[in-house]
């Protein structure tokens, strides 16, 4: 129930935003619009808290904030070997373990670690992350495994 | 006084954001292989576009357009990286096999070797 209230609000203001119209006729399209999507999802069964992770709620902005600046370092870094040229970079794959307890929770990782410039992951099986790094430096700072534990952190 | 500040920080924001996605661009160029490619299409990705939306940010005149250019710029983060596993296992599971430091220094001592 909690997770189907959660997901008509975030329709519904979804709606609002994008619409920018506040008549009675449109806000009447956006109530059947929320209940059809809401409807089908339900009958789908995804409406749960995979999709609405509420529990993330109060831990994930703070991460977030981290992440930011994560991927801040790693672009100046990514950048300046664009410009050093080829003879910068030591690209290599490296096996990094996910000691996060979910599935939600290592897509998480997984994905956090795609979106910093410098390592890409490539595969995953189980909790095995396959990472493509760029450089040495990018491989060494993700192997320290710092990110792992702030995901950690979040699921809590 | 204060428009002028928001237009000059929203100019830093947007010529900053560019020279992201120019070096992008140009480590597209440069880097030797697909996977090493991949890092250089993400400086476009995140710190390029996320500058550039959060330099139009400070040029919107409502709320409105403020909060669809926050929506773009979430769910770009969310595509990109999304889009950038997919193409890189993708890849993976084709066949194609990551350039390795050893390698990549094998080949640039070639190349010096013989000049051609």
């Amino acid at each position: 129930m909690r997770h189907i209230l959660a997901l008509s609000t975030m329709l519904s203001a979804f709606w609002l935003v994008n619409s920018g119209h506040y008549k009675p006729l449109l806000l009447f399209f956006m109530v059947v619009s929320v209940l059809l999507v809401v409807g089908l999802c339900h009958a789908l069964d995804v409406v749960d808290g995979e999709s609405q992770p509420l529990n993330l709620t109060f831990t994930i902005p703070a991460y977030w904030l981290w992440l930011i600046w994560q991927v801040v370092i790693s672009n100046i870094d990514v950048a300046r070997r664009v410009w050093m040229g080829v003879d910068s970079i030591s690209p290599q794959v490296i096996m990094v373990t996910a000691d996060q307890k979910s599935d939600l929770g290592i897509v998480i990782y997984a994905n956090s670690i795609t979106l910093t410039p410098g390592t890409v992951s490539i595969d995953l099986e189980g909790n095995q992350i396959s990472v493509h790094a760029l450089t040495e430096q990018s491989a060494a700072d993700l192997l320290t495994g710092e990110m792992n534990r702030r995901v950690c952190r979040v699921e809590r | 006084m204060v428009a002028m500040i928001l237009d000059i920080g929203s100019w830093i924001l947007l010529l900053t954001g560019s020279f992201f996605c120019l070096t992008g661009g140009l480590g597209l160029l440069r880097f030797p292989d697909f996977f090493t490619r991949i890092h250089a299409a993400s400086l476009t990705d995140t710190l390029g576009a996320s500058l550039i939306l959060i330099g139009l940010m400070l040029q919107v005149d409502s709320w409105l357009t403020f909060v669809k250019l926050m929506l773009i710029l979430l769910f770009s983060l969310l595509a990109g990286t999304t889009a950038s596993h997919a193409i890189a296992r993708a890849a993976l599971k084709s066949g194609l096999r990551p350039l390795t430091a050893a390698k990549l220094a094998q080949q640039r001592g070639e190349s010096s070797s013989k000049p051609s």
